[in-house]
């Protein structure tokens, strides 16, 4: 691992203190200096299309208070990390899911919120019109049983997928 | 006024396009009518003085599996008395005339209607689909519909 340095070049000595010339130390720390940025200002795009999205605007109003996650929301995909997809999607809407998602910048998570965005729920078994999960459209990073869930739940929507931030490795090679 | 003063009037104007007055155990109850007066018997159930039915409270499409039908219900704000139109039609070809000339909320209702069961409205101002997507295939209420596979490459 560690870089011979050319024949004959002149090596400056280590500054006291730093960790040396090997090179996977900065690089562990850029990821764990970048995954704390991202898991600290999740900003997340407000889809709530049923019930569940009144209990989103619960868990981001004074009561429960999102913004302590560093979690605050935004009405433009262009300037979200985090879609919550609260809610019955439908067949129509599914295309402007889509859309709002693709226009979203990287890196991007999304958590679905409640029975309807993971499976259809109480819609699965007879709907011609219900979109029977959001995983069909979009890739989902965490699913928020309940219907609704309780804004407790969707907090620790949110802490699972900042633990799932913090392990994500952007610079090293993955293992 | 009573629903059977009501039919009789109706009967008396326009004859033979008033077909029966079903009022066992419900209210309001219904005047049968043919599809193709319906809109004239609207105009006048509106403008009557003793009438003044002037809000359209709901009209919908019924799946009776041999055939259809369209259920308008009426109210007078100033008389305060309730009447339903209610028209059959065939399975084939299921249409009759708009009445959102008479009564302008019409024009959802009837759109909904046309959604979801086929109905056509002739002389309607605007006909199209309002809650499914316009390139929907099918009228989902119909008792016969058949689900489709996918829809734009999702699974239905």
């Amino acid at each position: 691992m560690s870089r011979e340095p050319a024949k004959g070049a002149v090596v400056p000595p280590p500054a006291p203190g730093s960790p040396g010339p090997e090179a996977h130390v900065m690089v562990g720390s850029a990821d764990m200096f970048v995954n704390w940025s991202r898991k600290s200002s999740l900003w997340y795009l407000l889809f709530a299309t049923a019930c569940c999205g009144i209990e989103l605007m619960q868990t981001g109003a004074s009561r429960y208070d999102l913004d302590r996650f560093g979690a605050v929301f935004r009405a433009s995909p262009r300037q979200s990390d985090l879609m919550i997809v609260a809610g019955t999607v439908t067949h129509k809407m599914a295309e402007r899911l889509k859309r709002l998602y693709d226009q979203m910048p990287d890196p991007k998570f999304v958590i679905s919120m409640g029975s309807c965005a993971n499976t259809g729920g109480p819609f699965y078994k007879d709907s011609y019109c219900v979109v029977k999960g959001v995983d069909l459209l979009v890739p989902v990073d965490v699913y928020v049983p309940g219907c609704p869930p309780r804004p407790e739940a969707l907090i620790d929507g949110i802490l699972q997928l900042q633990k799932i931030i913090e392990k994500t490795r952007n610079f090293a090679k993955k293992v | 006024m009573e629903s059977q003063a009501l039919f009789d009037a109706v009967k008396a104007k326009f004859g033979d396009a008033a077909l029966e007055l079903q009022d066992a155990g419900f209210r309001p109850a219904f005047v049968v009518v043919a599809p193709a007066s319906i809109a004239d018997i609207a105009r006048f159930l509106r403008d009557d003085p003793a009438m003044r039915f002037d809000s359209l409270m709901c009209l919908s499409g019924v799946d009776y599996k041999d055939r259809f039908a369209v259920a308008c219900h009426l109210y007078s704000m100033s008389h305060r008395h309730a009447i339903g139109l209610k028209a059959y039609l065939p399975k084939e070809t299921p249409s009759l005339p708009s009445v959102d000339a008479v009564w302008p909320a019409a024009n959802f209702m009837e759109r909904e209607t046309f959604d979801l069961y086929g109905i056509v409205f002739e002389g309607s101002k605007d006909l199209r689909r309002i809650l499914l997507p316009e390139d929907w295939e099918g009228h989902p209420l119909r008792k016969d519909y058949k689900y489709p596979e996918s829809y734009h490459g999702i699974k239905v």
